[in-house]
């Protein structure tokens, strides 16, 4: 569970101050999968920063049940000097939860999700799809309670992006995880998603919230009568 | 190029061309340099130039090999070579530290960078009196010539190799709780290589420069000792002896770090 009760955030530079996040409030419930939209620039990473509390907010309460998070960027930053199962490790080497149980938890998590053939392999030697897939895996490997993923499929092609946005919601979904997506996309927030939240420009605060009822996958979603008709409302809703 | 059976005979066509520029390029290399010996020796020969003044191939032969004949070849040449390596090894090593200094605290940074610059621009052989005294006139006052004519290059070089680690990158290790050191040893330090490759090959040049340097100035012996000794007395074979042994010790000096650089950076 992960709540955000009132939340401001301003950002200091010499020119001035600037209010990215002014009175937010949404709330993620355990085992929920929450997508964030708004208008680019709205301070949408702001608001996972503030959530994994690598930023404190300037007023208002951030409320978690739990203070193990996992990242997931735009890109996937894998180290290239490392092979894709020593980049699975890292955050249990930075954790220092390094054990054999937890490594064979990481690699039995790897297999499951189809890198077991690439395990060995150099980054480089991996798709664009393949790489987020195994950015993924990394993120889970410290079992994390929460996710929270800063447009994740964003530098991936279109074709790539539906595959592996898919994989990675399944995959969310089957290991019961909590998940914070923020994203600008629209289709893809309605098809991953339990609940959408849309926000405004900055300073951004909460305009709308949707339950997403219809179709059991992203595919179906996509396929789904009411799709269109939530896409129009959303949009509606950022003023695009 | 094992297996050409499975190759298209496009393809091996496409390798033969590949092979036939390879050795277009090497050919020509070498014809160069042998046109240019050929040239100076031919010259002398027939007395256009003064082999006097401008020394000829047979001459730095015959340099070489009394030289050899005397013992003190393999003197000069393990001498200036100790300076360079020694001087070169502190200056990369130190410069590491200090980079890691730098980069660990902003702070610190900020208030020694117009030290920095000033050091980097100032013309290194202007302290070599300072040295001479402060330090005496043996082999530690050429390392330390070496030293601060590499070192500023070394601090400036590495340190941008570790600012320009991708920002992604940082962001994840701190969203993982990553502190300085973690970051530093997994992220900073492995990405940063190939910079440091880099600054290797750059330091090369610069510490010859500095052991050489450091020799014009106070000397007894060494590859700079003789050329400077050389131009002193007008023994030009001995000049050009010396500098053709400086040719040969440099390259190969970068050749291994160039190759190092190849192991290193395949990861990349």
């Amino acid at each position: 569970m992960l709540e955000f009760k009132d939340i401001s955030y301003s950002y200091h530079t010499k020119s001035g101050e600037t209010a990215a996040v002014a009175n937010l409030s949404f709330k993620v419930e355990k085992g929920q999968f929450v997508s964030v939209i708004g208008p680019s620039g709205c301070g949408k990473s702001t608001i996972l920063s503030l959530a994994a509390g690598l930023l404190s907010p300037s007023s208002g309460q951030i409320i978690k049940d739990s203070e193990e998070f996992g990242y997931m960027l735009q890109r996937d930053a894998l180290f290239e000097w490392r092979t894709v199962e020593q980049n699975i490790f890292l955050p249990l080497e930075i954790k220092k939860r390094n054990t054999p149980q937890m490594r064979k938890n990481a690699v039995a998590l790897a297999e499951k999700y189809g890198l077991k053939d690439f395990l060995k392999k150099s980054p480089s030697q991996l798709s664009g799809g393949m790489r987020q897939r195994a950015a993924l895996i990394r993120t889970l490997a410290a079992q994390p309670e929460i996710l929270l993923l800063d447009e994740p499929f964003s530098a991936l092609d279109y074709q790539t992006r539906l595959e592996v946005c898919d994989d990675v919601q399944a995959i969310i979904k089957s290991e019961k995880k909590t998940a914070l997506l923020v994203t600008h996309d629209i289709s893809e927030a309605i098809a991953l998603s339990d609940k959408v939240v849309v926000l405004s420009a900055r300073p951004s605060h909460v305009v709308a919230e949707h339950t997403v009822g219809f179709g059991d996958s992203p595919k179906a979603r996509r396929n789904d009568s009411h799709f269109a008709e939530t896409f129009e409302v959303l949009r509606k809703e950022l003023g695009i | 190029m094992k297996n050409t059976m499975n190759f298209s005979s496009e393809h091996i066509a496409y390798l033969k061309k590949q092979k036939r520029k390879k050795i277009i390029t090497v050919t020509l290399r070498w014809l160069i340099l042998a046109l240019i010996l050929g040239l100076w020796e031919l010259l002398t020969y027939l007395k256009v130039m003064d082999p006097f003044i401008t020394s000829s191939p047979s001459r730095v032969v015959k340099t070489l090999g009394s030289l050899y004949a005397s013992g003190d070849l393999f003197r000069h040449i393990g001498i200036t070579l100790g300076e360079t390596l020694a001087g070169f090894v502190i200056a990369v090593v130190s410069g590491y530290i200090i980079a890691i200094l730098l980069w660990s605290c902003q702070t610190v940074r900020a208030v020694l960078e117009p030290y920095i610059v000033v050091l980097n621009s100032l013309p290194k052989i202007a302290l070599g009196p300072l040295i001479i005294i402060w330090i005496g006139t043996g082999y530690t006052a050429i390392i330390f010539m070496t030293v601060i004519v590499a070192v500023i290059l070394c601090i400036m070089n590495t340190l941008a190799g570790f600012m320009a680690v991708d920002g992604t990158k940082l962001t994840l290790m701190k969203a993982m709780g990553a502190g300085r050191l973690a970051t530093l040893k997994k992220l900073v330090m492995p990405a940063s290589m190939p910079a440091l490759m880099n600054t290797l090959k750059v330091a090369v040049g610069l510490a010859w420069i500095g052991s050489i340097m450091g020799e014009y100035i106070v000397s007894r012996a060494g590859l700079g000792y003789l050329i400077v000794y050389g131009g002193q007395v007008m023994k030009l074979d001995l000049v050009m002896t010396a500098t053709f042994i400086l040719c040969v010790l440099a390259g190969c000096m970068y050749g291994i770090i160039a190759l190092v650089e190849k192991f290193v950076v395949k990861q990349f």
